[in-house]
C-alpha cells in the first residue's frame, strides 16, 4: 500500500524496522526530520534503541562505532558539514570493519556556507572504505537501508554504508511511498549476528595498530571486500525484488538506452528529471538515454562500461567538483571508458541548491553532441 | 599475592614501554582493580602504541582502540550498546593527558554531561610523551618541552596546569579523583571505587615519564612520591562535586622535585632562576591552601 | 596466518617480545634479606616479578628491562643492580 508522506519520514520509518540497537546523532540541516522522527520512536517506545544525543557528529559515529564493536546494530545519519567532521572516524570505521548504516541527506560543503543540495559531502568520502549508494526516490531512499544492513552485516563484507538521498530534494519531499510492515522487514533482514565483538567472556584487542609489515595487506583486504559487495549487493537486490517486488539487483541502472546515441551519466534525484528530459527529447527523434549509478562505491566501472558500449557519446552530470580536476564521476566514468572510443563529456552542475530544468538537461546534450563538455554547466556568467 | 598474580596476567609482559614507564605500572594497577569483567577504550598514545603492536597485544581483556580524540564517545556507544544488550562488563577508558586535556575535551565533556556509566582513566605524564615529549595542557609550568623549550627568552611552559578534575566535577561527575603511582593501593581502591559509583567518573593518576622528564629509569615511583611530598600533585577525591579527602604530607620545597629532573634543569643552570622556582613553589602552596593539605605540627598524624 | 579482520588480536601474542634483551642492567635478589612485603611484585612495570615457592621474589629474565624500580622500592634493600653480561 502506498502512503504519502516525507522523504525524511519514510527513511525513518525503514531505520524503525531494521530495528538498530544503538542510534547516535547530531542534528543538521537537512538530515534533522530523519533523527528527530527517530527521537519521537524512541520516546514512544517504538523502537527498542539507545539513542545517543551526542554534542557533535564526530562523537556521533565515534558512539556508533563503539556500540557496533559492542555488539550492536548501528544507525547514524548526517549530512555536509557534519560529514566532514566525522572524516576521521569514518576512514577509522571502515578500517576496523564496523557495518554501520548511515543516511547522507546530500548537501554542499561550505565556504560558502549552503545548507542546499548537491553531493559534494559523500563524494568527497569516497576513497574511506564506506559502500555508498544513491537514491533517485524516497521509495528507493527507504529500500537502500534494508539492502546496505544485509550487504554491511555479510560477514565475508563488514563494511559500512552511506546511504545517500539528495537533501530538501527528497528529504523534504512528499511522495508516494510503500512501506514494509515490521514483519516483511524481519524476514528480509535477520538479526544482527556481530562477527566478533567487545566481550569479557572471549577478549579481544580491535583497532590495534599495524608496522610496515601488516599495514598494506590490511588495506588490501578492505578493498577487496569493497569488491566483494558488488556481488552482496546483486543479491541483497535481486532477494528484496523477489520479496517486496522492486528489483535492486543492477548497480547502474539504464533507462532508454538501448538504442541510444548520447547517454547521460548521472546519480540521486536529478535521474528522474533527467528522464522527463529525456522522454521529451525521444518525441523529437533524438536518441538520448540514461544511465544511472546507483552504487558509487565500489565504482561499477566494468558494468558502466558494458552499459555504454553502444552508445557515442557520454554525458557526466556531476554534482560534485574535485577542485583543480573537474567532476569526480566524470573522471571516473572516463576510466571506466578509457580505449572504448565513446567521447565523455563531464558537467559540473546544480551545486549549491541550483536548480536543473528538463530545458538544463537537453541543453547539456546539446553541449556533448557538439563536443563541449568538462566545464561548469549553468553558471551565471554576470556576477563573475 | 594473588591479586597481583591476577593483574600481571591480565596485562603481560612483552610490551614495549620504556623501562621504569609509570603509564605501564598504571595499566597493571587499574587492570588489578577491574578484574576480567571490563570493556576498556584507549586513546592513541603511548600506552596504545606500546601495548598493541599487531598482532601482539599486551591486553588479557576486550580493549578497542579508534582515535586520539574519541575514547569518550566510543565508550559512549560501547555503554549504550552493553545496556540494550543486558551485559555487565563495567566500560574504562585509559587515556593519556593529551587525548584529555586537549584533543578529547569535547568528546570527554558530551559523554559526562549525558551521564554514561564509565569510567575515565587519565594517565597523567604530562606532555605528549609519544610524538616526543610536547607540551600539553597538562604540562606544568615551567616545564621544558620540545615544544615549550626553555631558552634565552624562554622559562619553559609559560602555562599553569588545567584543572581537569575540577571541570569534570563541574560536569556533575559523582566521583572524581587525583591519584599516584606512587600510592599503588590507593588507585586500585579508587579505581574500584569509581567503577562501582553509577555514572561518569574521572581519575587522573601522576605516572612520571623517565624520558620526557630526565631521571634514571629506577626513579619513577621516587618522583612521584617527591611530587605528592612537594604538594605539585595532590591526591584527592572529589564526591558530588565537594572534595572530601585530600592526602596530607609534611610538604617539601618544590625545588627538591625540580632539581632532579631534566624538564627543569634551565631553573638552576646555567643561571638560578628563583622567580621561577618561587612561582612553582607558589602553585604548591595554594594547592596545600586550597586542599588543606598541610600536616601542622601540632597534628601528630592525619 | 591469515589477517585478523579489522586488526584485532586475542591476547597472548605480546609474550613473544621477548624484552629482557633490552636491559643493561639486571636486578639480583637476596631471597635471605626478603620480608615477602610483595612491593617488587606490585610496581613491577613489566609484571615480570614472580614469587617463589618460598614465598620469596624473583624477576623473570626474559623480560626485565632492568629498570631497577624493584630496587628503590625494597624496603630492605635486598635487591641490587648488576652490569649485564653478555
Amino acid at each position: 500500500m502506498l502512503e504519502f508522506m516525507e522523504g525524511s519520514h519514510a527513511v525513518a520509518e525503514i531505520v524503525k524496522r531494521c530495528r538498530p540497537q544503538v542510534i547516535a546523532a547530531y542534528p543538521i540541516t537537512p538530515q534533522t526530520h530523519i533523527v528527530e522522527d527517530l527521537a519521537q520512536m524512541v520516546a514512544n517506545c517504538e523502537i527498542d534503541a539507545e539513542y545517543i544525543t551526542v554534542e557533535s557528529e564526530f562523537s556521533a559515529l565515534s558512539a556508533c562505532l563503539g556500540a557496533s564493536a559492542a555488539g550492536s546494530r548501528v544507525y547514524s545519519a548526517t549530512t555536509s558539514q557534519g560529514l566532514a567532521l566525522m572524516f576521521e572516524v569514518c576512514f577509522n570505521a571502515a578500517g576496523m570493519r564496523q557495518p554501520i548504516v548511515m543516511t547522507i541527506a546530500n548537501r554542499s560543503l561550505g565556504a560558502p556556507l549552503s545548507i542546499w543540495n548537491d553531493q559534494q559531502d559523500s563524494i568527497s568520502l569516497r576513497d574511506s572504505g564506506w559502500l555508498q549508494y544513491y537514491a533517485e526516490d524516497n521509495q528507493e531512499a527507504a529500500d537502500l537501508h534494508m539492502i546496505a544492513y544485509r550487504v554491511c552485516e555479510d560477514h565475508d563484507i563488514l563494511l559500512p554504508a552511506f546511504v545517500c538521498f539528495d537533501g530538501f530534494i527528497l528529504t523534504h519531499t512528499y511522495e508516494p511511498v510503500a512501506l514494509p510492515s515490521q514483519e516483511e522487514v524481519d524476514a528480509y533482514l535477520p538479526a544482527f549476528t556481530p562477527y566478533q565483538r567487545l566481550d569479557a567472556e572471549a577478549p579481544l584487542s580491535m583497532g590495534m595498530y599495524a608496522t610496515p609489515e601488516y599495514y598494506m595487506e590490511f588495506r588490501y583486504e578492505i578493498d577487496r571486500a569493497m569488491h566483494r559487495s558488488k556481488q552482496a549487493f546483486i543479491k541483497a537486490g535481486r532477494e528484496f525484488g523477489e520479496q517486496f517486488g522492486r528489483d535492486y539487483s543492477a548497480l547502474v541502472e539504464g533507462y532508454r538506452l538501448e538504442d541510444a546515441d548520447t547517454a547521460l551519466v548521472a546519480m540521486g534525484s536529478i535521474c528522474g528529471t533527467v528522464k522527463d528530459a529525456i522522454d521529451e527529447m525521444r518525441e523529437h527523434g533524438r536518441k538520448v538515454g540514461l544511465l544511472k549509478i546507483r552504487t558509487y562505491r565500489p565504482f561499477p566501472a566494468q558494468e558502466i562500461a558494458d552499459a555504454l558500449k553502444g552508445v557515442s557519446t557520454v554525458a557526466v552530470l556531476d554534482k560534485n567538483i574535485s577542485l583543480g580536476n573537474g567532476g569526480a564521476v566524470g573522471t571516473e566514468v572516463k576510466s571506466a571508458l578509457y580505449g572504448s572510443g565513446v567521447a565523455v563529456y563531464d558537467y559540473i552542475i546544480a551545486l549549491g541548491g541550483r536548480d536543473v530544468r528538463k530545458r538544463d538537461i537537453a541543453a547539456v546534450v546539446d553541449l556533448a553532441e557538439k563536443g563541449k563538455g568538462d566545464m561548469f554547466y549553468g553558471l551565471r556568467t554576470e556576477v563573475l | 599475592m594473588a591479586e597481583v598474580e591476577e593483574g600481571c596476567e591480565l596485562f603481560s609482559a612483552g610490551h614495549r614501554a620504556c623501562g621504569g614507564c609509570g603509564p605501564a605500572l598504571a595499566a597493571r594497577l587499574l587492570l588489578k582493580a577491574t578484574g576480567k569483567n571490563v570493556i576498556l577504550v584507549a586513546s592513541t598514545g603511548c600506552m596504545e602504541v606500546f601495548s598493541t603492536p599487531y598482532p601482539e597485544t599486551a591486553w588479557g581483556v576486550p580493549w578497542i582502540h579508534s582515535l586520539f580524540e574519541n575514547a569518550a564517545a566510543v565508550a559512549s556507544g560501547i555503554e549504550a550498546s552493553l545496556k540494550r544488550q543486558g551485559r555487565s562488563e563495567k566500560v574504562v577508558c585509559v587515556c593519556g593527558d593529551g587525548a584529555t586535556f586537549d584533543i578529547g575535551v569535547l568528546c570527554i565533556s558530551g559523554a559526562f554531561e549525558r551521564g554514561h556509566d564509565i569510567t575515565y582513566i587519565c594517565y597523567d605524564n604530562e606532555a605528549y610523551m609519544n610524538t616526543g615529549i610536547q607540551r600539553s595542557a597538562a604540562t606544568p609550568y615551567g616545564a621544558s618541552t620540545t615544544t615549550s623549550p626553555a631558552g634565552a627568552c624562554s622559562l619553559g611552559n609559560p602555562h599553569p596546569k588545567k584543572d581537569m578534575p575540577g571541570i569534570l566535577a563541574a560536569h556533575g561527575a559523582p566521583y572524581v579523583a587525583t591519584a599516584s603511582i606512587a600510592y599503588p593501593n590507593d588507585f586500585v581502591q579508587k579505581v574500584e571505587r569509581a567503577i562501582n559509583t553509577p555514572g561518569p567518573c574521572y581519575i587522573q593518576v601522576h605516572t612520571p615519564c623517565c624520558t620526557g622528564w630526565g631521571f634514571e629509569s629506577g626513579e619513577t615511583l621516587a618522583m612521584a612520591k617527591l611530587a605528592i611530598e612537594t604538594g605539585l600533585w595532590v591526591n584527592y577525591e572529589m564526591v558530588n562535586g565537594q572534595v572530601q579527602k585530600a592526602k596530607k604530607v609534611r610538604r617539601k620545597p618544590v625545588e627538591e622535585y625540580l632539581a632532579k629532573q631534566k624538564r627543569f634543569r634551565h631553573l638552576f643552570k646555567p643561571a638560578r632562576r628563583d622567580d621561577v622556582i618561587a612561582n612553582i613553589q607558589a602553585v604548591a602552596d595554594a594547592n596545600a591552601e586550597r586542599f588543606s593539605i598541610d600536616i601542622k605540627p601540632k597534628e601528630s598524624s592525619e | 596466518m591469515a589477517l585478523r579482520v579489522g586488526c584485532a588480536a586475542p591476547p597472548g601474542k605480546a609474550l613473544e617480545n621477548k624484552t629482557g634483551a633490552w636491559r643493561v642492567f639486571k636486578p639480583v635478589f637476596e631471597p635471605e634479606k626478603c620480608t615477602k612485603c610483595g612491593m617488587c611484585a606490585m610496581v613491577c612495570p613489566e609484571g615480570c616479578v614472580h614469587e617463589t615457592e618460598e614465598g620469596t621474589f624473583e624477576p623473570d629474565l626474559d623480560y626485565c628491562k632492568g629498570c631497577g624500580i624493584c630496587v628503590e622500592i625494597c624496603p630492605k634493600k635486598g635487591i641490587r643492580m648488576e652490569k649485564e653480561e653478555k
